[in-house]
C-alpha cells in the first residue's frame, strides 16, 4: 500500500458545527488531515472545503465514505488522480536590511509572488502556487530569516469539463 | 395558532407516532414536563437513572423497529444518557433523546447544570442538533426521527433550551424534509448482484455470515429462502441470532470469540463467505489476517462505509437487506453441498455446542436451556454483558425472529434490567426473560423501582457466581489466575427484590431449576429468580485474544486445537 497525499474535495452545509463535525471525525477515526481550507462554493449555503490526507487508497476512500456519512455533507471526491488545479496562498513575513532587501525583491520577482507590506527591518511577501512552489520559495527566503509565516493549505478544483 | 415549544415538542412526537417516553425531569426541561398532561397519548415511564431511560429506549426500539424516545435534563441528566447512546449507536438502534439544555443566553458561560451535550455525543450519534429558534423546533423533530429510523438506524439527540421550550411559534408539522445531503441507498446495484449471486452458483464451501443488519430489515422470510435455495450454512454475530431460526439443520450459531466450534471452523474453512449486515466486528473475526483464507468475500450491507472496513471484500452490494436479497433470490440457483454440510455435520458431532454437563453442578449453561425448554423459544430474550450475555447467546435456541436483545458493540453492563423494561413496554404481548450477571445487575438495579411502580412483567434469571465473570475467566485464562478485582460481595438479591416489592426465589441446586422458572412463568407481573451457579465455570469455546478462530480453548480439551 502507497502511502501517498490525497486531495478529498467536499461541498458541506454552511451552518454552524458542520466544521467540528468534520475534524472530530478524522480525530476519533484517527485519520490524518495534512491542510484543511474552507470557504464558500458555487451554491448559496454550501461551503467547499478541500482536504489533504495522507494514507493508502483504501483508507483514504474509508475517510471519503465516513465523511459522506455526515448528515450535513452533500459530497466528497478524491480528486487525487483527477486532472486538477491546486493552489495555496502564503504570506511570509521576512527579516531585512537595507543590504538583503533588494537582493529579496528580486526573488520574489523571480517567483511572481507580490510583496504586500514593508517594515523598517521586514518585508511581507504573498506567494500563491502549488506547494512546491510556496516550499521553494520558503527555502530561499529562509536564509534571510523568516520572521512570520501563514499558510492557507491547498485548495483544489478538477479541470475543464471533469466532473 | 401559536404553542409553546414545549407543546410543539409533544404535538410532533405524536405526529411521529410516539407512544411512550422513558426519562427523568429536571429544571431545563420542566416547561416540556409541564404539557405532558396536556397529551395523554404519551405515556411517560420514570426511570431511576438517566441511563436506564436510555438503554429502555434502546431496547424498545430494538422490539418494535420504531425509534425509542428518551428524555433527560441538562447536565448530569444529559451526560448520564451518555452511556446509552453509545449502546445504541454501535448496534444501530434508533433513538430520539431528548434533552434540556440552559436558557439561550447562559450557553457557553458555565451556568449551572450546563453541559456541551451535543458536543459530548458528536461522536456517538448520528446526527444531533441543538435548537435555538423555537420555529425550527417541528422541522428538527421531523428530520430527527427520519434520520434515526433509515437507512443504517442509529440514535438522534436534540438539546433544547429551556427558553425555546417556553417560546411560542406556529406549529406547522412539514410535510416534507429538507435533508439534501441524506441518502439512504435502497436497492443493490444489480451487477453486484449478479457477480455476487454468481459466486453463490459456483462456491463450494459457502458460509453465511448473519448480521443484526437481516433483523433492522426485517427480512427474516427473504433470509430463509436465500439460505435455503442455494442450501447456505448460517453463522451468526451475536446480535445476528435471530435473525434465522435457531434449530434449523442449517443453522451452526454464533461465530467468533465464544462462538460454536463448528461455525468458527466453517468459517475458516470456506471458500464463500456470505457476510449480511453485520460489520467484521473483531470479537466475530478474531485476527483479522488469519481470518477465512480461503474464502472469497461478499459483503452485503446498507452502510457503504462497513465496506472494506476491517476486512478487504470481493463483492460488496450495498443496499437495503431485504430488496438486495429479494433480488438475489432469482438470481441463485438452487444447490446442494453435501460433502461440505457432512464436513461441519462432523465438527458439530465433535464439538457439540449445546453439551451440558451432567450432575449436580447449577450450571448457567442448563438455567438458560430450561428458560428455552419452558418457553419452546416463544420469549424475548435481555442480556448483560459477559458470561452472561454468551450462555443467553448459546444455550436459548432463537427460533423465533428478532428475539435476542443485547449490548452487543459497546457492550454495557447494566443494559440487561433497563433494556428489557423498554422491551417488555413495546411489546407487552411476549414474555421477556432479563438475563444478567450479578456484577451488571447492581450497575442499573434501581431499575426495580420503575418495573414496580409501572408494573413491568418481565422476568429476571441473575446468573449468580460472585464474579465478574467473564474478566474472572481472562485472568484465570491468561493472567494465571490471579485475580484481580473480581470477586464481588453481594447483597441477597431476593431480598432486594423484596423491597422492590417483587417476588424471587433462590434456586440453588439443579432440580430447583425448572419449578423456579414455572413459578415465574405463572406469576402474572416481573418475579426475580438468583441462581447460584458454578462460582468459576467458564464459557467455552474461547479463542483467545489475537488468535485467529480456527484456535480455541475446548471445554473438554485444555489444549488449543488446530484444524
Amino acid at each position: 500500500m502507497v502511502n501517498t497525499k490525497h486531495t478529498l474535495v467536499a461541498l458541506v452545509e454552511d451552518k454552524p458545527g458542520v466544521l467540528n463535525r468534520i475534524a472530530s471525525l478524522f480525530r476519533r477515526r484517527n485519520f490524518n488531515i495534512q491542510s484543511l481550507a474552507v470557504g464558500s462554493s458555487e451554491h448559496p449555503g454550501l461551503s467547499r472545503m478541500t482536504i489533504v490526507v495522507g494514507g493508502d487508497a483504501a483508507q483514504v476512500e474509508q475517510v471519503r465514505k465516513q465523511l459522506e456519512k455526515l448528515i450535513n455533507v452533500v459530497k466528497v471526491s478524491d480528486i487525487t488522480e483527477e486532472d486538477m488545479v491546486s493552489r495555496e496562498l502564503a504570506l511570509i513575513k521576512v527579516k531585512t536590511t537595507t543590504t538583503t532587501r533588494s537582493e529579496i525583491m528580486q526573488i520574489v520577482g523571480i517567483f511572481r509572488a507580490n510583496i504586500v507590506d514593508v517594515g523598517p527591518t521586514s518585508l511581507t511577501v504573498e506567494v500563491t502556487g502549488d506547494e512546491d512552489k510556496v516550499n521553494s520559495l520558503l527555502g530561499l527566503l529562509r536564509d534571510f530569516g523568516v520572521k512570520e509565516l501563514s499558510r492557507t493549505g491547498r485548495i483544489a478544483l478538477t479541470r475543464g469539463s471533469s466532473p | 395558532m401559536k404553542k409553546t415549544g414545549a407543546q410543539i415538542l409533544c404535538e410532533s412526537l405524536i405526529k411521529e407516532g410516539v407512544e411512550v417516553i422513558f426519562g427523568i425531569l429536571g429544571g431545563a426541561v420542566l416547561p416540556i414536563y409541564d404539557t405532558f398532561p396536556q397529551y395523554p397519548k404519551l405515556r411517560h415511564i420514570l426511570v431511576r437513572h438517566e441511563q436506564g431511560a436510555a438503554h429502555a429506549a434502546d431496547g424498545y426500539a430494538r422490539a418494535t423497529h420504531k425509534a425509542g424516545v428518551c428524555i433527560a435534563t441538562s447536565g448530569p441528566g444529559a451526560t448520564n444518557l451518555v452511556t446509552g447512546i453509545a449502546c445504541a449507536y454501535m448496534d444501530s438502534a434508533p433513538m430520539v433523546a431528548i434533552t434540556g439544555q440552559v436558557a439561550k443566553a447562559f450557553i457557553g458561560k458555565d451556568a449551572f447544570q450546563e453541559t456541551d451535550i451535543t458536543g459530548i455525543t458528536l461522536p456517538i450519534t448520528k446526527h444531533n442538533y441543538l435548537v435555538t429558534d423555537v420555529a425550527e423546533l417541528a422541522k428538527t423533530v421531523k428530520e430527527a426521527f427520519h434520520i434515526a429510523q433509515t437507512g443504517r438506524p442509529g440514535p438522534v439527540l436534540i438539546d433544547i433550551p429551556r427558553d425555546v421550550q417556553q417560546e411560542q411559534a406556529d406549529f406547522i408539522y412539514p410535510d416534507k424534509l429538507d435533508l439534501p445531503s441524506y441518502k439512504v441507498p435502497s436497492r443493490g446495484h444489480p451487477a453486484q448482484i449478479k457477480k455476487a449471486a454468481n459466486l453463490i452458483n459456483e462456491a463450494a464451501q459457502p458460509v453465511i455470515i448473519a448480521g443484526r443488519g437481516i433483523i433492522v430489515s426485517q427480512a427474516f422470510d427473504e433470509f430463509k429462502e436465500f439460505a435455503e435455495k442455494a442450501q447456505l450454512p448460517v453463522a451468526h454475530t451475536l446480535l445476528g441470532l435471530s435473525s434465522f431460526p435457531g434449530n434449523h439443520i442449517l443453522d451452526l450459531g454464533m461465530l467468533g470469540m465464544h462462538g460454536t466450534a463448528c461455525a468458527n471452523m466453517a468459517v475458516q474453512n470456506a471458500d464463500l463467505l456470505i457476510a449480511i449486515g453485520m460489520r467484521f466486528d473483531d470479537r466475530a473475526t478474531g485476527n483479522t489476517r488469519e481470518f477465512a483464507p480461503n474464502a472469497r468475500i461478499i459483503h452485503i450491507d446498507i452502510d457503504p462505509a462497513e465496506i472494506g472496513k476491517n476486512i478487504p471484500v470481493d463483492i460488496p452490494v450495498v443496499g437495503d437487506i431485504k430488496s438486495v436479497l429479494t433480488a438475489m433470490n432469482k438470481e441463485i440457483e438452487r444447490r446442494e453441498h453435501v460433502d461440505w454440510l457432512s464436513q461441519i455435520e462432523q465438527w458439530r458431532y465433535e464439538h457439540p455446542s449445546l453439551e451440558i454437563r451432567q450432575g449436580d453442578e447449577l450450571l448457567p449453561q442448563y438455567i438458560v436451556h430450561q428458560i428455552y425448554e419452558a418457553t419452546q423459544g416463544d420469549a424475548m430474550v435481555v442480556t448483560g454483558v459477559g458470561q452472561n450475555q454468551m450462555w443467553a447467546a448459546r444455550y436459548f435456541v432463537y427460533t423465533k425472529p428478532n428475539s435476542l436483545i443485547s449490548g452487543g458493540g459497546l457492550g454495557p453492563m447494566g443494559f440487561e434490567l433497563p433494556a428489557a423494561m423498554g422491551v417488555k413496554v413495546g411489546r407487552p404481548e411476549e414474555v421477556v426473560w432479563c438475563v444478567a450477571g450479578d456484577g451488571g445487575f447492581q450497575m442499573t438495579i434501581q431499575e426495580l423501582a420503575t418495573i414496580t411502580q409501572e408494573n413491568i412483567a418481565v422476568k429476571i434469571a441473575i446468573l449468580n457466581n460472585g464474579y465478574l465473570g467473564m474478566v474472572r475467566q481472562w485472568q484465570e485464562l491468561f493472567y494465571e489466575r490471579r485475580y484481580v478485582a473480581t470477586k464481588l460481595w453481594n447483597p441477597d438479591f431476593v431480598k432486594i427484590a423484596e423491597a422492590y416489592d417483587i417476588p424471587g426465589l433462590r434456586v440453588t441446586r439443579r432440580e430447583e431449576v425448572i419449578p423456579a422458572i414455572q413459578k415465574a412463568m405463572e406469576y402474572p407481573g416481573p418475579f426475580l429468580i438468583d441462581f447460584f451457579i458454578e462460582p468459576e465455570e467458564n464459557v467455552y469455546p474461547i479463542v483467545p485474544p489475537g488468535e485467529s478462530l480456527a484456535r480455541f480453548l475446548d471445554t473438554s480439551k485444555p489444549e488449543m486445537v488446530r484444524k
